[in-house]
């Protein structure tokens, strides 16, 4: 099967360059068979790589070690779920995923455009033949996921245990998905720019629920992994700013301004010059954050690359910018605004402001990041920037950028007075004052920054409330319905409208719960024998016993878990009971290592101890000791070493077994000390539901409307302008 | 090479030619009228942008974000590009 996986991958290679020449051709010509055959090919090349990640899902599956990509990211003992994602765990089937999660999204938006846009379209198909030919040459050439080993090992090495976690399985397919649908609007507004098409009404319209479905797929995948950090770093924080977290996060800020400054251009056709920058910018970060997953260019606990993909990528990063900024200034006199703004009080200039802000963010990210680079060449001397840096600069601005998110709403397009604006603003204003009063007089006034997120959070809650709760009362105005009915009809009439809305409160609701959990969570580091407690904000925590366990699957042994028992209490109360736990999962190269030492040798993992809750978190990790253990340990690989090919196998394994379990009782009879992390934070449990409301509203804001009932509202409207032309 | 791989990879691209190449074996596709029609679709597209605009300031009226005389001007203004669009329109149309 392998040698059919690598065909296919050939033949996708050769259909994706066929395509770009036959699409250009086409479009040059004016010549349509030439065109479609080009879109034929993208639909060719989703049916090749499926087949091709087919072969690979099923040599995963099957545990199928002559393929070398298996051998090395699973085994055996992987469980099912993992098995079957364990194929993007590795640098060659992540490429895989890639292509074949690109060629979908182009077929899709392909086929939905296939009797639009006819000018723009083939140079859109050629760009993205171009990224599938880019993608397709390096599984080709350089990571092949079906190469295949002259003897298939007994046993794999088995997927990396940090990885083990249900979110770490979607949070790659998230990303990647939301990486390859931002190249959809990118595509399109090279053709737009190349054939000089570049009003809101052709490209823009084609692909800005693409667009959309990027942020949200690229957004959910963040979140992800702020998840699973959070779930099974162990070291209880859900963001470090590290170079492949930041790398994500670049496309998703030039993509939310993309988003928000495309309205502009559809309402008022300005902006043009900064919208196709954005998307083009956002589409080049999108590569760039593959790049920086793959290249292992910058160090990272996340980049799972080697080196040997930078010079294909740092040559398509530098075409992708050259090409991009030539189009932008060749093209720049189609691209000059229909319109200026009419006011500075206008919602036109808040998402303005917006897009600055999220830019200034973006900017501020890719400094940071890429300042180990920059230093290197400047000092010689490599210089990593850590949280403190980026805090400084990006929390003023998403204070800045949560204000604005409760100002858009409920100001007007255009023009916005200043009677209107007090109308609107005095509710939210004095609701979000009163409660920063409160919250101050209760001790926040020690965080400002923190104080001012709570205001400015709340301020957007109540003025988006006040939207709904207005929009509401004009519906049943209209139509007597119940406030139920009214909503849903509110919503469903204009659903980018209110999904936009509800989105802005979850980023409140997200950013309120990072500054609440940031400024007052108690964290400590502290080393404890059973019986002792150490106190983190109002609890106590309590180590009340080790404990240690053998954990086997399908007759191997899959991991030796060492942990402790934690009673946490509050004033005297019990609150809760914890069990966190350090696993070590035994070396898979067994070079060097004795059959005892190497079930200490290999990867560990935490498993947390979390009480989560509505106001706080209560967060516990551990490291045993076991120090103590290593003379047992070597001690038992002199033993075997002694006794190698004296005992038949099955002897030796039960030998193995006792050992094993002899040096887990001693952990447990000699009462270790062992290191805790213990958190109590607050507010923590508000980030995931934040962002529950996040992707909600982005899912309503996505999800298409009813084409007849736009249909009537537009007949409708037609009808009055068509009156008014007849008084004219 | 395995034989059933061989027929397999030989299978999928007959079927991959097959694919590709239909459009260029079939009649020649007549040659579409692409630029007015895609010059109409733009002035649909900036019709329907046209008519959210006075969706939106007519929703911005009822839930007070607009002054009656704000709107009335906003209205007039919008409802005059309208026009101007629905004439391109018919233009474009013949």
């Amino acid at each position: 099967m392998a040698t059919v996986g690598r065909a296919l991958l050939i033949l996708a290679l050769v259909v994706a360059l066929y395509g770009v020449a036959a699409s250009i051709y086409g479009a040059v010509r004016g010549r349509d068979e030439w065109i479609a055959s080009g879109r034929r090919s993208v639909y060719a090349i989703a049916a090749l790589v499926t087949g091709a990640f087919a072969i690979l899902e099923i040599a995963f599956l099957r545990s199928d070690f002559s393929f070398a990509t298996v051998a090395s990211h699973s085994s055996t003992t992987t469980p099912t779920f993992y098995k079957g994602a364990a194929a993007w765990s590795s640098q060659e089937g992540s490429l895989l995923l890639w292509l074949w999660l690109l060629s979908l999204w182009s077929s899709l938006v392909l086929f939905a455009t296939r009797n639009q846009l006819r000018r723009v379209a083939p140079y859109a198909t050629a760009v993205l033949l171009g990224f599938a030919a880019f993608f397709a040459a390096l599984l080709v050439f350089k990571e092949t996921p079906f190469e295949l080993r002259a003897v298939a090992p007994a046993e794999g090495n088995g997927l990396n245990p940090l990885l083990r976690h249900p979110s770490m399985m979607i949070h790659p397919p998230m990303l990647y998905s939301g990486y390859t649908l931002f190249t959809i609007p990118f595509a399109f507004a090279v053709g737009a720019l190349i054939t000089r098409q570049v009003g809101a009404a052709d490209w823009i319209r084609a692909t800005r629920r693409f667009a959309l479905g990027a942020w949200l797929f690229l957004g959910i995948g963040i979140l992800l992994g702020a998840r699973w950090s959070y779930a099974e770093l162990g070291w209880g924080g859900y963001w470090a700013w590290d170079p492949v977290e930041n790398a994500s996060l670049l496309p998703w800020l030039t993509g939310t301004a993309f988003i928000h400054s495309i309205m502009i251009q559809e309402k008022r056709g300005m902006l043009k010059i900064w919208n196709v920058s954005l998307i083009l910018a956002t589409g080049v970060l999108a590569i760039l954050g593959t790049f920086l997953v793959r290249s292992g260019i910058l160090d990272s606990i996340h980049a799972f690359g080697a080196s040997t993909l930078g010079i294909p990528f740092v040559t398509l990063i530098g075409v992708l910018i050259a090409a991009s900024i030539g189009l932008v200034v060749l093209r720049r006199s189609e691209l000059r605004s229909e319109n200026r703004l009419d006011s500075l009080l206008s919602r036109e200039a808040i998402f303005l402001l917006n897009n600055l802000v999220l830019v200034a963010m973006a900017f501020v990210v890719f400094w940071g990041t890429f300042w180990p680079l920059i230093a290197e060449a400047l000092t010689g001397t490599r210089r990593a920037l850590g949280p403190p840096w980026f805090d400084k600069y990006t929390v003023p601005l998403a204070i800045v950028l949560v204000l604005l998110s409760g100002i858009g709403p409920v100001i007007a397009w255009r023009k916005a007075t200043a009677s209107n604006a007090r109308r609107n603003f005095l509710l939210p204003a004095v609701a979000a004052l009163a409660l920063g009063a409160v919250l101050a007089a209760m001790g926040a006034a020690e965080r400002p920054l923190a104080l001012a997120m709570f205001v400015c959070g709340a301020f957007v809650v109540v003025s988006v409330g006040q939207e709904f709760w207005r929009g509401v009362g004009v519906r049943r105005a209209m139509t007597g319905e119940n406030p139920l009915a009214a909503l849903r009809s509110l919503v469903a009439r204009n659903r980018r409208r209110y999904g936009g809305y509800l989105v802005h409160v979850g980023m409140a609701l997200l950013f309120v719960g990072v500054a609440a959990s940031t400024a007052f969570n108690d964290a400590r580091d502290v080393r404890l024998a059973p019986g002792q407690s150490v106190r983190s904000g109002d609890y106590t925590f309590t180590y009340r016993q080790a404990t240690s366990r053998i954990s086997t699957r399908d007759g191997e042994l899959e991991k030796i878990s060492f942990g402790a028992v934690v009673d946490v209490s509050r004033d005297g109360r019990h609150v809760t009971t914890m069990r966190p736990e350090r696993g070590y999962y035994p070396s898979r190269d067994v070079t060097g290592l004795g059959p005892v030492g190497r079930f200490f040798e290999g990867e560990a993992t935490s498993e947390i101890g979390l009480d989560a809750g509505l106001r706080r978190d209560i967060w516990t990790a551990m490291t045993p000791d076991i120090r103590r253990l290593l003379p047992t340990i070597e001690q038992g690989d002199r033993v075997f070493a002694a006794a190698a090919g004296k005992l038949p196998a099955q002897l030796e394994g039960q030998a193995l077994g006792a050992a094993l379990k002899g040096i887990v009782d001693k952990y447990l009879s000699d009462r270790p000390q062992a290191t805790f992390r213990v958190i109590s934070s607050p507010l923590v449990t508000w980030i995931w539901i934040g962002s529950i409301v996040v992707f909600l509203g982005g899912l309503i804001a996505l999800w298409p409307g009813p084409d007849a009932a736009r249909r009537r509202v537009s007949a409708r409207y037609a009808a009055r302008v068509a009156e008014d032309l007849g008084r004219a | 090479m395995d034989i059933v791989a061989l027929l397999v990879i030989l299978v999928v691209l007959a079927a991959v030619v097959a694919l590709v190449s239909a459009p260029l074996r079939g009649r020649a596709a007549q040659r579409v009228r692409a630029d007015a029609e895609d010059r109409v679709a733009e002035l649909e597209a900036r019709k329907e942008a046209k008519y959210r605009e006075l969706r939106d300031a007519e929703m911005d009226l009822r839930t007070g974000k607009l002054s009656q005389e704000d709107h009335r001007v906003l209205d007039r203004q919008l409802r005059a590009e309208a026009v101007e669009i629905l004439k391109a329109l018919d233009d474009a149309r013949g």
